[in-house]
């Protein structure tokens, strides 16, 4: 479920890296809590995030959900596919819908975030909670 | 997470149903509730082009009885239900002696002696309460609400679906009116009322036959295409049909002709609870007007979100979603009488941003005749 090569926070956005550049998106728990995505708002090229900082917002039809960026670094590239097409978030958030590419101001800022079966076991924590 | 203990989240009898159909759950006025199962945008589709069953056991029944029940009714509420004949139902508005919303409801006449009033699950008891404190006529009110469980049927196809299940001509059953019958076995109430903007209808019964009677209403309607509905599509849908959630557009700061419920408002019936701060109201100054608008952008207007009129905040946005069926995002708000003109271009502010939106009326959609 959750790719192996990337890395997951707990606000439940995923980050890929590659040579540098970060790929960022929202993660399939994350989705599925937030139901039919209607809207996305994202960065301008250029703007530089903050780790930990809020860079753009996820909207269902019920809710509005911010993303807060896992690295700092400078915004290279947005995916123009959800301006039209935000459902792609729900059909497919660990690929054809990632939401930024980054220049990770320090590729060391991915060490701590959790690997695919720790985010798995926190997810599944949480699902519980939701259950109790 | 949910901040209530656990142990105090009520259930409708269809708990373990919506659960196994893997509906999402949600709590929503101290019960646990589906707030979708396949998706609001699907859910709200089947209910403008098919048909949607939804679990509204959580809603809220008191009944009234005796030679001065109808007294009472008049005096608590703010429509006139002496013009109710016996099978009829009527939107309606429970008020505090300051003419604004304990609740809505509507009042359902059973017989002279016999009304039946369907309120809002979170304030039940509180609608009791109120109801029993203004009884100074000797009528008799009781708090049914464990009594009954609720099914709305709801959609185009809703009519031909529910009478597969019953030997009552509901062609018979004008809408807003009543009457009793069996379905599928089981006694209930059968209302042509609903939420949604469509035809449809809500039926009362004993709990106990709960998961037979949403059983056996999704397997008549399966090949129509009926689906379980949660709360998220009754939103979406009741916001697209203009009609008022309380807590959004009415609650106790709420004047029934403020939400441009005018229509429910008898003055002329004789004194009511408020009644004379509604006539003041209507014969002085209305301070403000509830409206419908439409983004003019991508931007999603959402509760509470502040409505700018000249740059500065005028009003607040009392419910706001993407409208599934008119493929825009609407929303209704409060805003000062003399700037609710329809057309007029208003602005809502969106984490800190304004974002231009028009007037447009009330209801934003309605459903081909």
């Amino acid at each position: 479920m959750y790719p192996a090569d990337y890395r997951y926070t707990e606000e439940h956005e995923w980050i890929k890296v590659d040579s540098g550049v970060g790929t960022v998106g929202i993660t399939d728990y994350a989705q599925n809590e937030l139901g039919d995505v209607v809207f996305v708002e994202l960065p301008k090229v250029g703007a530089q995030l903050k780790t930990g900082q809020s860079f753009g917002t996820v909207e269902s039809v019920k809710a509005v959900s911010e993303i807060f960026s896992p690295v700092s670094g400078e915004v290279l590239e947005i995916n123009s596919l959800l301006v039209d097409s935000p459902e792609k978030i729900n059909s497919d958030p660990h690929g054809a819908a990632w939401l930024v590419k980054v220049k990770l101001a320090d590729p060391r800022e991915i060490d701590p975030l959790m690997d695919a079966a720790a985010y798995q076991k926190f997810t599944a924590e949480k699902a519980q909670e939701h259950s109790a | 997470m949910t901040t209530q203990a656990a142990t105090e989240i009520r259930k409708t009898a269809l708990n373990s149903a919506h659960r196994r159909l893997g509906a999402k759950m949600v709590n929503f006025g101290g019960w646990d509730m589906p707030l979708e199962y396949t998706g609001i945008l699907s859910e709200h589709d089947a209910v403008r082009t098919r048909a949607g069953l939804f679990d509204v056991s959580h809603m809220g029944e008191i009944e009234i009885r005796g030679s001065a029940a109808l007294e009472l009714v008049q005096w608590v509420t703010c429509n006139d239900a002496s013009k109710l004949a016996i099978g009829q139902a009527q939107y309606s508005g429970l008020m505090t002696d300051a003419g604004t919303f304990v609740d809505d409801l509507l009042v359902h006449k059973i017989s002279d002696t016999h009304y039946l009033l369907c309120v809002n699950a979170a304030n039940q008891e509180g609608d009791f309460d109120h109801i029993l404190a203004h009884d100074r006529f000797g009528a008799k009110a009781e708090n049914t609400g464990s009594r009954y469980s609720q099914l709305a049927i709801q959609g185009p196809r809703a009519k031909d679906i529910l009478q597969r299940l019953t030997p009552v001509p509901l062609d018979s059953i004008r809408y807003y009116h009543f009457t009793f019958g069996d379905v599928s076995g089981v006694r209930c109430l059968i209302a042509r009322t609903g939420y949604t903007g469509e035809d449809g209808f809500e039926i009362y019964f004993d709990p106990a036959f709960s998961e037979k009677l949403w059983a056996d209403l999704l397997n008549a309607g399966e090949q129509d295409g009926l689906i379980p509905c949660g709360l998220g599509a009754r939103n979406t849908l009741r916001l697209e049909a203009g009609m008022c959630l309380y807590g959004h557009e009415i609650d106790a700061q709420t004047t029934p002709l403020e939400a441009g419920l005018g229509w429910i408002c008898k003055l002329g019936k004789g004194a009511f609870l408020g009644s004379e701060v509604l006539a003041d109201q209507k014969k002085n100054r209305i301070p403000r007007k509830l409206v419908g608008f439409e983004m003019l952008d991508k931007r999603i207007a959402r509760d509470c979100y502040p409505v700018l009129i000249d740059g500065s905040e005028a009003g607040r946005v009392t419910s706001g979603a993407p409208s599934p069926s008119l493929k825009k995002n609407i929303g209704m708000a409060y805003v000062p009488p003399e700037s609710g003109t329809l057309g007029a271009e208003i602005a809502v502010s969106i984490r800190g941003q304004a974002a231009p939106a028009r007037i447009t009326p009330i209801p934003a959609y309605k459903r081909p005749q």
